[in-house]
C-alpha cells in the first residue's frame, strides 16, 4: 500500500498512517511535491474521524443492546426458580398467591387483560384527541395561540403520576360515574361493558384508569404527532392548495399522509407509557377477589401495579421471583408493542 | 375555459415589505404570456398573487384588483379556493403528492370537486396524461407511486393533474428550471398545445424559451435593493426581443444587465 521511499522520504505521514489509517488500503503514496502532501494528510485525517466516529456509535450502540439484554437476562436468571417452583400455570392462572413459598401460585393471565384492557381503551382515547390537537396546533390556530396551547399540553407531562392518581380516583372517577353506569345500563350485553368485579359506582375500574392514562399519554403522542405534521413538506401542502384544496383537504390529502407513519409511532410511545404506569393506576383500581371477564368496570392489578403493591415484601427469593417473572413478562410486551411500532412504519414509508 | 385576465393597479406585500408596485397588464386568452426580470423583482409574486396563493404565507396582502374575464377574483364573497379551482398552478419543483398513485394524483383535483365516478375519473386521467405526454410512459404503471418517476415525468405529471380539472387559466413558475434539455423541450411543446385550450403565464429565466413559447413578455425590474420590483413594459414577445421600447429591458434580455 506504501512505497517504501513514501516511508524513507517522508515520516510524518507515514507516522499519521501508523496512528490512525491502520486498513486503510487505498491511501494515496506520499506525494514529493508539497501541496499534494498537505492534501493527503488533510484526506487521512478526515478518514481517521469517520472511523472513530464510526467506532465510537458502533461501541455506544453495543452497549445499549448489551444492558438491554442484561436486563431481560437479570429478570429470567431470578425469574426461572420461581416459575419451576409455580403450582399454578403461569399463563392461565388468575391466582397470584406467593404467602407460601412452599406452595407458590401464580399466573399473569388477570395482570395481562388489565395491563392490555386499560393501556388499549386510553390509547382508543387519547389518539384521536393527541392527532386533532395536533392538526389544530400546526394548521389552524393562530401562531401565538399555538405556542400557548402547546406549552400547556407539555406542562400536562410534567404532572407527577401520583397526583394524576390521586386526581384520577377523588375527582374523576365521581365525575365520569354516571357515564359508566349508562353504559352497564344500556351497552351491557357487550362484554367490555358488562358489570365488573368491582364497585361500579365506586369508580376504582379500568374504565377510569383508561381514562387517566389517556390524559398521562395525551401531552407525549401529541408533541410528537405534532412536530411531525409540522414538517410536512411545503410543496405538499401548497401543491393541494393549488388545487385548490380547503383547509381540511389539505390536512386529508397532505399532511396525515404525510404523517402516518410518524402517529403510529406517537401512538406507540404512548402505549408504552401507558402499559408500564404504576402509581396512578395502583391508586386507581380496586382489587378483586373474583377474576376478569374482559371488562372495563373490572378491578384489579396491571403487571406494574401488581408488582408495585408487592414491592414491600420482596425477602424471600421465590415469592419475589413470581413478582420478577411478571415483570419480564411485562418487558416483552412493551419490546413487542415496539417491534410492531416499528414494523408499520417502515410500511408506512415503503409505500 | 380560456379567459383574459386584466391586472389592474395591484400592489403586493409580505408583511411591511413591498414586493410588487402598482402592475397594470393584460393577459391574453389562448396565449402563452411569459414573465421575465432578474432574481428578486417579484414575477414569483405576481405569479402567486394571479390565483390567490400569495395569501397562504403569513402577513402576505395585495391591493388592486385582478379580474378574470371582467370578474375580481380579490372581490368580497369570492373566496380563494373557488379562485384556485379555475386558475391552476404548477411549480418550480414538481411537487407530486407522494403518498398517491400516479393516477391518484392526476384526478386529485377532480376528487376535491367532487367527481366520484371510476370511469370518468379513468376517462379524465388518460386525457390528461395523453395531454402532458406522459400516457404512454406510465400507462402501465398508474397505481405506482407518483414519487416514483424521474424529474421530468413528475413535472409533466404536475402538469396532468393541474389541467385534469380544466383550469381557466395555468400559471407556470420556471417548470422546466430542474428538467434536463430534453424534458424542457418536451414540456415547451406541451405548452404550445396546450395554448389551444388554456390562458398560460409562465414565469422563466431562460430569454430562449420565453422567445420560443410566448406570445407576449412581460418584463419586470428591481429599481434598486429594498425597493418594490415594477413591470417595465410589456408586449410582443417578437418585439420586446427585437426592438423593446425601453433601454433596460434591451439590456437584460442581450445580457448587458447590472
Ligand atoms: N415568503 C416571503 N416572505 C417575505 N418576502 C418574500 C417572500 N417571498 C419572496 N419575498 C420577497 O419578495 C421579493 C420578490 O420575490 P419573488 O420570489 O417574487 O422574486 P422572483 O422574481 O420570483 O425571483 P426569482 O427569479 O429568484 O425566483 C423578494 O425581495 C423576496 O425577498
Ligand atoms: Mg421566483
Amino acid at each position: 500500500m506504501d512505497s517504501p521511499s513514501g516511508h524513507s522520504n517522508d515520516p510524518v505521514p507515514a507516522a499519521e498512517r501508523g496512528r490512525g489509517g491502520v486498513g486503510l488500503v487505498d491511501e494515496p503514496a506520499p506525494n514529493p511535491d508539497d501541496q499534494g502532501k498537505n492534501t493527503a494528510r488533510r484526506r487521512s485525517a478526515r478518514r481517521r474521524g469517520d472511523v472513530v466516529f464510526a467506532r465510537l456509535s458502533a461501541a455506544a450502540g453495543l452497549t445499549l443492546v448489551v444492558a438491554i439484554g442484561l436486563i431481560g437476562l437479570f429478570l429470567l436468571i431470578k425469574a426461572i426458580p420461581s416459575l419451576a417452583a409455580d403450582h399454578a400455570n403461569f399463563f392461565t392462572s388468575t391466582q397470584f398467591d406467593t404467602n407460601d413459598p412452599k406452595n407458590l401460585r401464580f399466573g399473569i393471565r388477570d395482570l395481562l387483560v388489565v395491563t392490555v384492557l386499560s393501556s388499549a381503551f386510553a390509547l382508543l382515547l387519547a389518539v384521536p384527541v393527541a392527532i386533532g390537537i395536533a392538526i389544530y396546533l400546526t394548521r389552524y390556530a393562530p401562531r401565538r395561540l399555538s405556542r400557548l396551547f402547546g406549552g400547556l399540553i407539555d406542562l400536562l407531562a410534567a404532572v407527577p403520576s401520583i397526583v394524576f392518581g390521586l386526581w384520577g380516583i377523588l375527582v374523576l372517577a365521581p365525575a365520569i360515574t354516571p357515564v359508566a353506569v349508562w353504559l352497564n345500563r344500556y351497552l351491557g350485553w357487550f362484554p367490555l361493558f358488562a358489570t365488573g368485579n368491582v364497585s361500579l359506582t365506586g369508580g376504582g375500574t379500568i374504565f377510569t384508569a383508561g381514562v387517566v392514562l389517556a390524559v398521562m399519554i395525551l401531552p407525549i403522542i401529541t408533541a410528537v404527532t405534532r412536530e411531525v405534521y409540522r414538517q410536512t413538506p411545503v410543496a405538499h401542502i401548497e401543491a393541494a392548495q393549488a388545487l385548490g384544496a380547503t383547509q381540511w383537504e389539505v390536512v386529508r390529502m397532505t399532511v396525515l399522509p404525510f404523517g402516518r407513519s410518524g402517529t403510529v409511532a406517537a401512538a406507540m410511545l404512548g402505549l408504552g407509557r401507558a402499559l408500564g404506569e404504576t402509581v396512578a393506576v395502583l391508586i386507581i383500581l380496586r382489587s378483586s377477589a373474583k377474576p376478569s371477564h374482559f371488562s372495563l368496570f373490572d378491578g384489579g392489578y396491571t403487571f406494574a401495579s401488581k408488582i408495585a403493591s408487592a414491592a414491600a415484601e420482596f425477602s424471600a427469593a421465590l415469592p419475589t421471583g413470581a413478582y420478577i417473572a411478571a415483570g419480564f413478562v411485562l418487558f416483552v410486551l412493551t419490546f413487542l408493542v415496539n417491534a410492531v411500532a416499528r414494523a408499520i412504519a417502515n410500511r408506512g414509508v415503503a409505500r | 375555459m380560456s379567459k383574459r385576465i386584466d391586472v389592474k393597479d395591484l400592489d403586493i406585500f409580505y408583511g411591511n415589505f413591498h414586493a410588487v408596485d402598482s402592475v397594470t397588464m393584460a393577459v391574453q386568452p389562448r396565449s402563452v404570456t411569459a414573465l421575465i426580470g432578474p432574481s428578486g423583482c417579484g414575477k414569483s409574486t405576481l405569479l402567486r398573487a394571479l390565483n390567490r396563493m400569495h395569501e397562504v404565507i403569513p402577513g402576505a396582502r395585495v391591493e388592486g384588483s385582478v379580474l378574470l374575464d371582467g370578474e375580481d377574483i380579490y372581490g368580497s364573497g369570492i373566496s380563494p379556493v373557488s379562485v384556485r379551482r379555475t386558475i391552476g398552478m404548477v411549480f418550480q419543483r414538481p411537487n407530486p403528492f407522494p403518498t398517491m398513485s400516479i393516477k391518484d394524483n392526476v384526478v386529485a383535483g377532480l376528487r376535491l370537486q367532487g367527481v366520484k365516478g371510476k370511469k370518468e375519473l379513468d376517462e379524465i386521467a388518460e386525457r390528461s396524461l395523453r395531454g402532458a405526454n406522459l400516457w404512454d410512459e406510465v400507462k402501465d404503471r398508474l397505481n405506482r407511486s407518483g414519487a416514483s418517476l424521474s424529474g421530468g415525468q413528475q413535472q409533466r405529471l404536475c402538469i396532468a393533474r393541474a389541467i385534469a380539472v380544466r383550469p381557466d387559466v395555468l400559471l407556470m413558475d420556471e417548470p422546466c428550471s430542474a428538467l434536463d434539455p430534453i424534458s424542457t423541450l418536451a414540456i415547451e411543446d406541451l405548452m404550445s398545445e396546450l395554448k389551444d385550450h388554456f390562458t398560460i403565464v409562465i414565469v422563466t429565466h431562460n430569454m430562449q424559451q420565453a422567445a420560443r413559447v410566448s406570445d407576449q413578455t412581460a418584463f419586470f425590474n428591481l429599481p434598486g435593493a429594498g425597493r418594490p420590483g415594477r413591470l417595465i413594459e410589456m408586449d410582443d414577445t417578437a418585439k420586446i426581443f427585437s426592438n423593446p421600447n425601453q433601454k433596460a429591458t434591451e439590456d437584460y434580455i442581450s445580457g448587458r444587465f447590472g
